[in-house]
């Protein structure tokens, strides 16, 4: 081969290798810091789900000694699990953290919100959202959301800019170029924030694994009543289901994401520590949102859709 | 279960390559990343069902891989690639960021976007067509960009029936153009990401070539190199002072370590100020270590309590860059505004913003042949220029060959924050040609 330019790799990389791990985790401070460095007030979106779990746990590492300069706010749809606010409030408790709730129910009892017929509620955080948003005048607004998850979360910039109606607009999103985030936004715009972009459910789950997060309880193997809807397991609950064709259950199951009791659902599962979850993940051939959101199978463009309105 | 826990335990322990791909819908660059995820078992069952349904529904008879990489209606509407997409997979020896980048003319500040993080580039050719003008450009923007490790990927070999002699013109086209670029290293694969061949798979069709294949390449290809010979730069973001009862005296300045490595008892000199004193220790994120390196995110105390807020950037005392407000660049422009002589603008350089103005912009330089147009008086969507920069501030600049995350900059648009350009520091091109060039045009303050 006298046109290719021979070069022997070594197996091992020099001293100075970061671990994948080590890389995510050192960008995403990075991010987390450039945030607090330049905006004046960023909050965190937090739903006691695994990803914002990780979210605040590398905003505490981030500013470790001193607290995190950021407050927390959560869209409650009314429809989560209780182990999961319960595990929200303790969390918030003790590390001394002021948190916000835009709650969908009470945009419902005041009629400002009108129930879906599916009876899905996920969707219908957009609008408290945007109103929080605008109400405490945040200016950064930081969000689990990760590019592997969906095609259209594939096209999202870490630092994603909205309109005061919190629009994205995929045809208008900036260059970003090297590490420089540009944050630059006119009065009543703000910016979603991403720091788990470039991770991967895997690196999530070993990261937590890794660095001992604890999680809430139904991330892990458990019996539950459930119900069979679209191909998913359902919680039984009063947010309207089982419905008098579907037939309730006790199986053994747990949760890969942790959204709306109406659209989540649960695979079956004997994983009950995080090694046994990490192997069925590795093993598993569906990704998680196929395999276990209803949200994002309405339609081939159901999260671009929801997106430019102003979803994360 | 064992088994896949234990290949967690070698998972948990991998590097991360960045890599970038170019190339046209035509090369075959779409069924190139699909063949990558797919052959890599990177593609799970609902999102290859997903495709299938999409492809029916378009009238495709076989799956088309490219829909695993378009997400946007439009894109799918139209068969194009219109922006940047980030994919994600992982063999048990690495995990791989991939930033897919359309390869059309209109699209150039896509490709340096892509190759602004990547270690590694992806150039796709036709077989058929060799080298072509395109090829050309994407060469261009990877030694513009500095990408360590290029990659040929010769695709199509199945329709020019395999032949080496094909392959070995292409390739060697193609490794003395981006040789004379100063691409530091080249490798030529030849491939067919339709059937297959040296994409993830050996190709029992070339027993002629003995090399690795696309993904072999990519999981041994060398991610990290000797620290202690570069340039040490830390940009400090962001100052952590608790002022609680239980660190009443803590002051650590926090940021990524952007280039080389720090030492505890260091000597180290802050810019702009120019005031020195030692790091007295090194917080790696809950521990405390004695040297820490690129890109590693910590925050570092010092023994003296000196002014540094974020924007300043603290160097070796032996070793820091000059400070000037006068800054010569390399840009690509990335808005569909233009930018024009006296435009007043913002300049962000690490974790420092700063007014400035563009004094002058020397000269257009087109990718396909390196030709120059001098004055152009301003600059348009995907051209890419030089420029020469006042800002209101001295900034501690290294040349981009020395240092892409300190030689690199944005130029920002004052009045709504629109990115408006990608600048980097000094000269354009490490190669021979690019020096042939600059003879001809000293004259016009060019330094090639």
């Amino acid at each position: 081969m006298t046109t290719t330019v021979a070069h022997v790799h070594e197996e091992t990389d020099s001293p100075f290798a970061l671990s994948h791990l080590d890389s995510l985790e050192s960008e995403a401070v990075h991010i987390f810091r450039e945030v607090a460095g330049e905006f004046e007030r960023p909050v965190i979106l937090f739903s006691g789900g695994k990803d914002s779990i990780v979210m605040l746990h590398l905003a505490l590492k981030a500013f470790a000694p001193a607290p995190v300069p950021f407050t927390l706010l959560h869209v409650d749809t009314g429809h989560n699990f209780p182990e999961v606010l319960d595990y929200r409030d303790r969390v918030v408790a003790q590390h001394g953290l002021r948190l916000h709730v835009a709650s969908v129910q009470e945009y419902i009892d005041a009629g400002k919100l009108r129930e879906r017929p599916d009876g899905t509620r996920n969707p219908l955080q957009t609008v408290p959202l945007t109103e929080a948003i605008q109400q405490h005048r945040f200016d950064a607004v930081f969000g689990g959301g990760r590019r592997d998850e969906e095609k259209a979360r594939a096209k999202e910039r870490v630092f994603s800019l909205r309109d005061e109606f919190s629009q994205w607009d995929p045809r208008r999103q900036r260059p970003e170029l090297w590490q420089l985030y540009n944050g630059r936004h006119a009065p009543g715009e703000h910016v979603r924030v991403f720091p788990l972009s470039n991770w991967t459910e895997l690196d999530v789950w070993q990261y937590i694994q890794r660095e001992k997060i604890e999680l809430p309880e139904i991330y892990f193997a458990h019996e539950r009543e459930v119900f069979a809807r679209s191909g998913m397991w359902l919680t039984a609950g009063e947010w309207g289901g089982p419905k008098e064709s579907e037939t309730v259950e006790t199986r053994l199951i747990r949760y890969r994401t942790v959204g709306d009791m109406s659209c989540t659902g649960a695979v079956d599962s004997d994983a009950t520590t995080l090694d046994a979850v990490i192997a069925e993940i590795a093993a598993s051939r569906l990704t998680e949102r196929g395999a276990t959101r209803a949200d994002d199978k309405m339609s081939e463009a159901a999260m671009e859709d929801r997106k430019r309105e102003g979803y994360f | 279960m064992t088994s896949t826990t234990e290949q967690f335990a070698d998972v948990a322990a991998t590097t991360l390559l960045r890599f970038a791909t170019a190339g046209s819908v035509d090369d075959g660059k779409s069924t190139l990343v699909g063949r990558l995820l797919h052959d890599s078992k990177s593609v799970l069952t609902d999102q290859l069902e997903a495709v299938e349904a999409a492809s029916l529904k378009r009238g495709q008879e076989a799956p088309d891989l490219a829909l695993l990489t378009d997400g946007l209606r439009a894109e799918r509407e139209q068969g194009i690639t219109i922006d940047v997409a980030y994919r994600y997979f992982a063999t048990p020896r690495r995990r791989f960021i991939l930033a897919d980048t359309p390869g059309h003319v209109q699209y150039t500040r896509n490709m340096v976007t892509g190759a602004s993080t990547a270690e590694l580039a992806v150039v796709l050719v036709d077989a058929r067509n060799g080298v072509v003008e395109q090829t050309r450009r994407h060469a261009a923007v990877a030694a513009l960009l500095r990408v360590p490790h290029v990659v040929l990927a010769v695709n199509k070999m199945d329709l020019v029936d395999y032949a080496e002699p094909v392959f070995a013109a292409i390739a060697e086209e193609f490794t003395q153009y981006a040789s004379e670029l100063g691409v530091p290293e080249i490798t030529a694969i030849p491939i067919s990401a339709l059937a297959g061949d040296n994409v993830v798979e050996p190709s029992s069709n070339m027993d002629w070539y003995g090399g690795p294949t696309v993904l072999e390449h990519l999981e041994t290809v060398p991610v990290s190199h000797d620290l202690t010979a570069c340039h040490a730069r830390f940009p400090v973001q962001y100052v952590i002072r608790p002022q609680t009862a239980e660190h009443p005296d803590y002051r650590g300045y926090a940021g990524q370590i952007a280039a080389g490595a720090f030492r505890v008892g260091e000597q180290i000199t802050v810019l702009p100020s120019g005031r020195t004193s030692t790091i007295t220790g090194i917080d790696a994120l809950g521990e405390s270590v004695d040297i820490a390196w690129a890109p590693q995110s910590v925050t570092i105390r010092l023994a003296d309590d000196i002014d540094i807020s974020r924007g300043d950037l603290l160097a070796p005392s032996g070793d820091a860059p000059a400070t000037s407000q006068d800054v010569e660049a390399t840009v690509c422009h990335v808005a569909d505004r233009p930018l024009a002589v006296g435009q007043r603008v913002l300049l962000k350089h690490t974790t420092r913003t700063v007014k400035a103005i563009v004094k002058e912009i020397p000269s257009r330089l087109t990718l396909d042949d390196l030709s120059q147009h001098p004055e152009p008086g301003q600059l348009v969507a995907n051209d890419i220029g030089r420029v020469k920069v006042r800002t209101a501030e001295p900034l501690a600049l290294d040349a981009y060959k020395d240092s892409r995350r300190t030689g690199s900059f944005l130029l920002i648009d004052p009045a709504d924050g629109t990115t408006l350009a990608a600048g980097m520091a000094g000269e354009s091109f490490a190669g021979a040609k690019a020096a042939a060039v600059a003879e001809t045009t000293e004259d016009e303050g060019w330094d090639f």
